[in-house]
């Protein structure tokens, strides 16, 4: 069993996986998944935030931090125990175009060229990171979930909000990818 | 010892992360670039597996652990905040190669690079909390 969740997933395994997230929650705790309002508990939390938006009982989301906790955990016992650290089996194509971007060890779940510590306050990882998380917190915020909140549990539900926000997801996804990630890289 | 059964669904929800390589630098460019199936194929069979479930709970009217009917009401349509922030977000998607429950697996799997990350979307948070009654939704 080990063995076998250790070796690399194809897509149509990940995939359901991934999608029981709705019916473990809905089931085990009443609850609709999704991860982007933990950044909001967190601040309301832990900062003192004039804001009304900052001002309720974060107490009562706290399932949702125990939730991210939890993937914490769950993502170092991936890579402890189930080999998770290993890199992506990603296409001989895309292998090509990040090489064409200066990107060439594909040896990590991550590439070092963004995430090793040497290269931290690079001009590179500064704007992936910092800018770049900086957008992912303000945009799910402003629409009011993330992959999991909307493309996971919205379209689950048939949310026609949620499905204007997946496509949003892939209109500013694919402007970046295309546009400007080829430039960062080379940064 | 109600925040524990959570905490163990996340658990559940990491390894799926980070064995799933949905939460890969390189998976993220190959689906923006269309260089592989990969990405569809899992966010596509996600969301059919959860499609099937709301179902079969709407059906035979399953109720949750404890007794309560599900809530099964989704998020209100808000025409600009949806499609504004969505492409905000997609924007950031695209640039770190991760959304907001990668940010939290990377920690685990040992990339301490990504506490900018995290700290930037905190930042965006912040900002769009004090922002908000200044944007239209």
């Amino acid at each position: 069993m080990l063995g076998l969740l250790s070796q690399s997933w194809p897509w149509y395994v990940t995939g359901p996986l991934l999608g029981l997230m709705v019916p473990l929650l809905l089931m085990l705790g009443n609850k609709q998944f999704g991860v982007s309002s933990s950044l909001q508990h967190m601040c309301a939390a832990a900062l003192p935030l004039k804001a009304g938006y900052f001002q309720y009982n974060w107490k009562e989301q706290a399932w949702n931090l125990a939730l991210v906790a939890g993937v914490v955990a769950g993502a170092a016992i991936a890579v402890l125990v189930l080999d998770g650290g290993r890199a992506p089996a990603i296409s001989n194509s895309a292998r090509a175009l990040f090489a064409s971007w200066g990107v060439v060890s594909v040896d990590a779940l991550q590439p070092a060229e963004l995430f090793s510590l040497e290269h931290l306050f690079s001009a590179r990882t500064l704007v992936t990171l910092l800018f770049g998380g900086f957008l992912v917190g303000f945009g799910a915020r402003y629409a009011g979930g993330c992959t999991s909140g909307h493309a996971v549990m919205g379209l689950s539900l048939l949310n026609f909000g949620s499905l204007v926000a997946v496509i949003g997801f892939f209109i500013g996804g694919l402007l970046m990818s295309h546009l400007v990630v080829p430039f960062v890289m080379a940064l | 010892m109600k925040l524990l059964k959570y905490f163990l669904i996340g658990i559940y929800f990491g390894v799926v992360l980070i064995k799933g390589e949905v939460i890969s630098w390189f998976r993220i460019q190959e689906m923006f670039h269309f260089r592989s199936f990969y990405m569809y194929g899992v966010l596509g069979s996600a969301v059919v597996v959860g499609v099937i479930s709301v179902a079969l709970i709407r059906t035979f009217r399953i109720r949750a652990a404890g007794g309560a009917e599900i809530k099964l009401t989704g998020k209100p349509f808000n025409r600009v905040g949806n499609l504004a922030g969505g492409i905000i977000f997609g924007l950031g998607w695209a640039l770190t190669g991760a959304c907001p429950g990668p940010l939290y697996a990377l920690l685990g799997a040992g990339y301490w690079a990504v506490l900018l990350a995290i700290a930037g979307a905190l930042a965006g948070t912040v900002a769009y909390g004090y922002l908000k009654p200044h944007l239209p939704h």
